[in-house]
């Protein structure tokens, strides 16, 4: 018997032990299967392409059925990404999937800032994920996964190589998403041609360090069929909901004057090939991949950048207790800190403008004090006129008494003179 | 491995598309059988009771193997002081899936005189693995996360015939919130259907009475499970018999426990309760029991820690606010909630700024007064001291004026005088001159 993770897991610390019987826990594997299965699937699906390779097309021709949109125009000013979401069912099971699709992706003069919105709106997608993790009460069991599973990347059919904004956009998404490359609209390229496309394609992506996403082989089951497949990629497709009528049965096929191009048809392209390997075969890894790999990585460098640590200095594992006490110490300390400071600042103004104030109010006083001595003095001025004046008044009562002293006497003495005349003369 | 299904596909609400055709996604239940086999199972289930109770026995009935042996005695054989909680871990192989089973039971469980806070050790050991469990969850590397947790809890009700032992009860009320109890009646044999039944009444009735919360069996729309469950429900608490030996019954090798007067059989669906027990535990609800554990029991233990580390460092005297607010926000993340906090604390540090700031100006503003308003007093008294000089002045001006024009008045009034003198004089003088 395959040796599985449980088994390398148990060790030495488990011993095996035979069973006399059958007790039944063989039936593990289906109760896990009807609970997904009540419980119902998702898968979100991103579809990268230039605008007109056929990315609505090739949904709709993979699912079956008629997505909403409508086609769009090159005038978009910038990349923006829509996405739908459709319940799905299918014998027993439902599925719930998501197709988002890029609006204006290499429609710009300028692409350098084309990737930005795919890789924004993957993270998001991680960062609602985490933020629903990380929560005190959380229900991730019914939580609604839209992180993203599956990128298809439409290579656009010119024969010769990928454009540089390929290069650029896949390096950029290829530690975040499980990227499927495909050819669009394939059915513009001749055998021989598409032959050497997609060898130059492949060797591109290596020497370009592009990690595209590689079906597994560590399962026996589909290891065979995984690996054969990883040779054909990248897939070229072609998409169409319109059927022809080929023999007697009508098929999905795109019709030229020199022939039809029978979607279903593996001589004519590989859409059987990646629908096997995206829906039928593979979705569930893709799932996988998307959880323990992509979107741990973002869990890992995100933690990292708000300064969570597994260990500290002297490599003792933090218990998450530890951790999320220790954060919070420093950022209490943070927050008192800045308090400290404001108040501190605050005490300073009052500081200068009270010496301010003092300063002014010190000038103002000795400027009266200087008023007032003028005043001091023009007073005394004043006084010393007074006095002059008055010595003057008094010098001068004195000289004015003095005079009419002597004119009293001079009078009298006169009266007596003219008394004298008039005796004189009447004699 | 199911086939799938080419067409015959129907629609749901919501955004409706019709399939017509195949598409595949049929086969995703396959893909996650296959890599749920390859990833292999583990379980984790607890025994609790007196010694004697035949816990061991049942276990190794329950998974026929010799999981308790000579050589690794079971719980009742090792005789402990204290109540311990051990662990066994088995790996068992069947039809091409792996269980890694780990038992844990707890010797010396009940068997001491004071039994207060036996339980405590396995509260603490089922705690420690949430723990662990948590912190791994928690890592910022985090690797394949083995679970430990408790996953079932299998509590042996002594067969006594009268109901649940205080002992029982407290031990159930300790635990029901962190682990799935399945109460069982041991010894089963030792009590006749009707006693049983009896015995089963009185026990569920106290287990109600007593608000414990033994492990709910899901309710599904499907009537053959419904069934099941209902046949479940009515057998609680399941009366178990345990057997190590094999025993010819009517030509059919059976486990079961050979009396005088007859073979108790411990398959036999009549006999006791056994059959229900193992198909409910491993074969129908072994998944269920597991995703009870990991979304109830598991979040509970979480949100709990989380929710004190978050309290933790903050005066519980200025945080009455506190306190409610994170009650009712309780969807956060300790990372939101502190960011929450942070924004909280900017906006109460502006007002803060604002406050101080007004302050700050009024009193400015008060000081300014002031100082304009001595400035006005002593300008208007330096004006008025002014006026008073200029009005003295003034009135000096004018006496002196006053005093001016006296004196000239009188200077020239003198100076009339004297003229007249001088005139008379002259008249006299000429007139004695005439005279002559």
């Amino acid at each position: 018997m395959a040796s599985t993770e449980i088994a390398r897991q148990a060790g030495e610390g488990a011993r095996a032990v035979p069973l006399s019987g059958h007790v039944g826990f063989d039936s593990m594997p289906d109760q896990l299967v009807n609970k997904s299965v009540n419980h119902g699937f998702c898968f979100n699906i991103l579809c990268v392409g230039e605008t007109g390779l056929g990315k609505s097309t090739l949904m709709d021709t993979l699912f079956n059925t008629k997505f909403e949109g409508e086609p769009t125009q090159h005038n978009q000013p910038g990349v923006t990404l829509k996405s739908n979401t459709y319940e799905l069912q299918e014998s027993n099971v439902r599925l719930k999937l998501t197709v988002v699709n890029t609006v204006g992706f290499g429609d710009q003069i300028n692409k350098e800032d084309s990737y930005k919105s795919i890789v924004e709106f993957i993270d998001a997608q991680f960062e609602a994920y985490l933020q629903e993790e990380l929560k005190i009460k959380r229900t991730l069991h019914s939580y609604h996964d839209t992180r993203i599973h599956a990128c298809l990347y439409f290579i656009a059919p010119t024969g010769h190589s990928l454009k540089s904004l390929d290069l650029v956009t896949m390096k950029k998404l290829d530690s975040k998403v499980n990227i499927i490359p495909i050819i669009a609209k394939s059915d513009a390229i001749s055998k021989s041609e598409l032959a050497k496309f997609k060898i130059k394609i492949t060797s591109e992506l290596v020497s370009n360090g592009v990690q595209i996403y590689q079906f597994p082989t560590d399962d026996e089951s589909v290891a065979e069929i995984n690996s054969t497949m990883n040779s054909h990629l990248p897939f070229a497709v072609v998409g169409s909901t319109e059927e022809v009528k080929i023999g007697n049965k009508m098929v999905k096929a795109r019709q030229y004057p020199w022939g039809t191009v029978q979607v279903e048809n593996e001589n004519h392209c590989d859409f059987v090939k990646l629908r096997e390997m995206l829906i039928r075969v593979n979705m569930e890894d893709l799932r996988e991949q998307t959880h323990t790999r992509h979107y741990e990585l973002y869990r890992r460098c995100k933690l990292e950048e708000m300064g969570f640590k597994d260990t500290d200095p002297d490599s003792k594992p933090f218990s998450l207790q530890e951790t999320y006490e220790a954060k919070r110490n420093e950022f209490m300390g943070e927050l008192q800190k800045k308090e400290e400071e404001m108040r501190q600042m605050f005490v300073q103004r009052v500081k200068e403008k009270e010496a301010e104030l003092k300063e002014a109010e010190k000038e103002l006083h000795e400027k009266f004090d200087r008023l007032k001595k003028l005043h001091q003095d023009e007073k005394k001025k004043l006084e010393e006129k007074k006095k002059s004046l008055d010595d003057e008044l008094n010098t001068f009562k004195q000289k004015k008494t003095a005079a009419e002293l002597l004119q009293n006497q001079a009078q009298q003495a006169g009266g007596s003179t003219t008394l004298k005349r008039d005796k004189e003369r009447k004699n | 491995m199911r086939p799938g299904k080419r067409s015959g596909l129907r629609v749901l609400n919501g955004q409706q598309k019709n399939l017509e055709g195949y598409v595949g996604f049929a086969n995703l239940p396959n893909q996650v059988y296959r890599k749920s086999v390859k990833r292999g199972f583990e379980f984790t289930l607890m025994v609790v009771g007196e010694s004697g109770l035949g816990k061991s026995t049942l276990i190794n009935s329950l998974f026929l193997t010799d999981l308790y042996s000579a050589d690794y005695p079971g719980p009742s054989h090792r005789i402990k002081k204290t109540v311990q909680v051990e662990q066994s871990k088995v790996l068992i192989k069947e039809g091409g899936v792996h269980l890694l089973l780990t038992i844990v039971d707890t010797p010396g469980f009940g068997d001491a005189v004071d039994n207060s806070n036996c339980w405590q050790p396995v509260t603490d050991y089922i705690d420690s693995k949430f723990e662990d469990y948590l912190n791994a969850e928690s890592r910022v590397n985090r690797r394949q996360m083995p679970d430990n947790r408790v996953h079932c809890c299998l509590y042996f009700i002594a067969p006594s015939g009268h109901g649940l032992k205080p002992l029982d009860v407290e031990f159930m009320r300790r635990l029901h919130e962190k682990v799935n109890i399945i109460p069982l009646v041991a010894k089963a044999d030792t009590m006749t259907p009707e006693e049983c039944q009896q015995f089963k009444k009185q026990i569920m009735k106290e287990i109600l009475e007593h608000k414990i919360k033994i492990y709910e069996f899901p309710e599904t729309n499907e009537v053959e499970e419904m069934k099941l469950v209902r046949k479940i429900k009515d057998h609680l608490p399941l009366a178990v018999v345990g057997s190590n030996t094999i025993i010819e019954v009517n030509g059919k090798r059976v486990r079961g426990r050979q009396y005088p007067w007859g073979v108790a059989e411990v398959e036999n669906g009549e006999h006791c309760d056994f059959t229900i027990l193992r198909n409910m535990l491993i074969r129908t609800h072994m998944r269920d029991l597991k995703d009870v554990t990991n979304n109830s029991h598991y979040e509970n233990y979480r949100s709990k820690k989380l929710a004190a580390v978050t309290y933790n460092g903050v005066d519980n005297n200025k945080n009455k606010g506190q306190l409610t607010k994170t009650e009712t926000d309780d969807g956060m993340s300790p990372l939101a909630q502190m960011e929450e906090e942070r924004r909280d604390h900017v906006a109460k540090m502006k007002k803060m700024e604002q406050e101080m700031e007004q302050v700050f100006e009024m009193k400015v503003k008060e000081k300014l007064q002031k100082l304009r308003d001595s400035e006005a007093e002593l300008q208007r008294r330096h004006e008025q001291m002014k006026k008073n000089l200029e009005a003295q002045h003034k009135e000096l001006e004018e006496k002196r004026h006053q005093f001016e024009e006296e004196k000239a008045n009188w200077e020239t009034q003198q100076k009339i005088l004297e003229q007249q003198k001088l005139d008379s004089r002259t008249l006299e003088k000429n007139k004695k001159k005439k005279i002559f």
